[in-house]
């Protein structure tokens, strides 16, 4: 019987991140997994999740992993990538919130720049999400990381200014995010464009708002915005991240729940994500990092082979 | 929506003067406006009052390719004018066009065939232009059947069902949007379908036309029209085109869709 291959208009961009080791994402010419679709040109990719202070909220199933490193963002850094296989970094600069330790954005820069010092793996940096702190402190860091081709965040359609021109000037990468709305996905993608920014530079986030009420909602929204974007609609033919490690490390299962559950739900989500259409999958237990890992090269490996 | 801009015709005077004086700035700067405007393909017509149309339109289609590689559609109902700008066109051209008459349909469709290229057929014969949809389905009818004999993809046909002025003939207007709908079971691959927009409007009074023109072609897409010939400079018409394309789901709403649109 004849094999129907649906032949798609378009490709999603492929977005390089990093400077010293870059990696490229995105580039899909079909639906992922799909064997005879798509041409799989970037693997997906894991990046873990470190702060420049030591996360306190965390439970322990998962602190317990790193032990002293938690207190140096350089030595965790380098703990994910040698010992984790992490294909990047995810620095959150969770100390700068008004509410936690209300840090400077000269201490961010700091810790930034012990990161960069410590690994050669790509950068993914992310602020607090208090939208005034962040501007103030993601514009200093961009600077500080002006030439390494990172990809920051968060851009929204509240407050994405900021953060635009800042990755344009120091020749960064962006993440625009849209809470589970396609509609807002594309118009922050147009007003991001707007300000000359490179269409080729930004990667998608659907916000997950919870996990086990949101998961399907984002999911199916990813989906959408991976056909749109091969069925030629420019403004969301970008690679997409999901923040793995933050979603499901927040449900009560995971917190309270056996020792397991928290890597459980984070494998799971991740393993959906993927089908989705994820290209980063940003986590925070290394047994879920080393399993996704395997997950994905094995479904790489059916579609290549 | 595929679009044809129109503009490039000896039946407007700054190209008619343009052919006359072998002046390539107005011709390729109409070819420049229209393909930034949005258009997919040019509308090459040399007009009724070339005194060498063969000429005329190698000297038009050598002219735009100097400035652009756009597809063109090569609008004559001269075979030997037609065949002169098939063989210059530097993109899949497109004949505008054939009718339903025996002869025609045999001469067009294999020059189509040894072109590669696309073709308008009008539902139109020696009789005329029926005043009903059955009528003009029947001459697409025809026209498919030629198509296919010719070993031709018939996604590579679009119908024209032949707009009439409406302040002429004013019943027309919705026989051709029912033959729009209609003309896609025709065949598999359905047939695509194409309007030369402008004549709904023609001789209507100026400050009216764009505004008739535009509700047409909204109307026309609502019935699932898939390629016009228009004026793509009209910025007020190409917004309603945008708008009845979203409204038809054929591009996914954000507040700045007309903008996401033209950045396609």
């Amino acid at each position: 019987m004849e094999r129907l291959i649906e032949k798609w208009q378009d490709r999603i961009s492929e977005v390089v991140i990093g400077a010293k080791k870059p990696i490229k994402i995105g580039g899909e010419t079909g639906i992922y997994f799909i064997d005879g679709e798509d041409k799989c040109p970037n693997p997906m990719k894991v990046a873990m999740e470190v702060w420049d202070t030591e996360p306190e909220s965390w439970p322990d199933a998962l602190k317990s992993n790193f032990g002293k490193a938690l207190k140096d963002p350089g030595e965790w850094a380098k703990l994910c990538v040698e010992k984790f296989s992490a294909d990047l970094i995810c620095l959150r600069l969770a100390s700068v919130h008004p509410d936690l330790k209300n840090a400077s954005a000269e201490d961010a820069g700091k810790a930034l720049e012990k990161v960069l010092k410590a690994v050669s793996a790509p950068l993914v940096v992310i602020g607090c999400s208090s939208p005034e702190k962040d501007n103030e402190v993601m514009a200093h860091c961009a600077n500080v990381a002006k030439g390494e081709n990172c990809l920051f965040g968060i851009a929204t359609q509240a407050n994405y200014k900021t953060l635009t021109a800042a990755c344009l000037s120091s020749g960064h990468s962006i993440i625009s995010e849209a809470p589970i709305d396609i509609n807002i996905a594309k118009q922050l993608n147009i007003l991001i464009c707007d300000m000359q920014f490179p269409a080729d530079k930004i990667v998608i986030h659907h916000a997950t708002g919870s996990l086990g009420y949101g998961l399907e909602y984002t999911y199916s929204i990813m989906e959408r915005t991976r056909l749109a974007g091969l069925s030629g609609d420019k403004m969301l033919s970008m690679p997409m991240i999901n923040f793995i490690g933050q979603e499901s490390w927040r449900t009560k299962e995971a917190k309270t729940g056996t020792k397991d559950a928290g890597v459980l739900w984070e494998i799971a989500t991740a393993a959906a994500y993927l089908n989705s259409g994820a290209d980063i999958l940003v986590m925070n237990h290394p047994k879920a990092v080393e399993e996704i890992k395997k997950t994905i090269k094995q479904l790489m490996g059916y579609i290549c082979s | 929506m595929f679009i044809i801009g129109e503009r490039i015709n000896g039946m407007f005077k700054d190209v008619a003067k343009a052919i006359k004086d072998k002046d390539e700035s107005v011709i390729q700067e109409l070819a420049e406006k229209q393909t930034a405007c949005g258009a997919n393909s040019l509308d090459v017509n040399v007009g009724p009052a070339s005194s060498n149309p063969k000429e005329a339109m190698e000297w038009l289609v050598k002219t735009i390719g100097k400035v652009t590689d756009i597809s063109l559609t090569i609008d004559t109902t001269k075979q030997d004018v037609m065949e002169a700008g098939l063989g210059l066109c530097k993109s899949k051209p497109i004949i505008n066009s054939v009718n339903a008459n025996e002869e025609k349909m045999k001469n067009l469709f294999s020059l189509a065939k040894k072109y590669n290229a696309s073709i308008i057929g009008l539902t139109m014969d020696k009789a005329g232009i029926p005043k009903d949809s059955e009528g003009r389905l029947e001459l697409a009818i025809k026209l498919v059947a030629s198509c296919m004999e010719h070993g031709m993809d018939t996604s590579e046909l679009y119908i024209d069902a032949v707009i009439l002025p409406v302040n002429v003939a004013q019943p027309h207007a919705k026989e051709v949007l029912k033959t729009i709908r209609d003309a896609k079971v025709l065949a598999d691959p359905a047939p695509k379908t194409v309007l030369g927009l402008s004549n709904v409007s023609q001789s209507a009074p100026a400050g009216h036309k764009s505004l008739i023109n535009r509700t047409f072609l909204a109307m026309a897409i609502s019935s699932g029209l898939d390629a016009a010939i228009l004026d793509v400079t009209d910025k007020e018409l190409m917004d309603s085109l945008i708008t009845a394309e979203l409204l038809m789901e054929k591009q996914l709403y954000c507040d700045s869709y007309l903008d996401a649109y033209r950045k396609k």
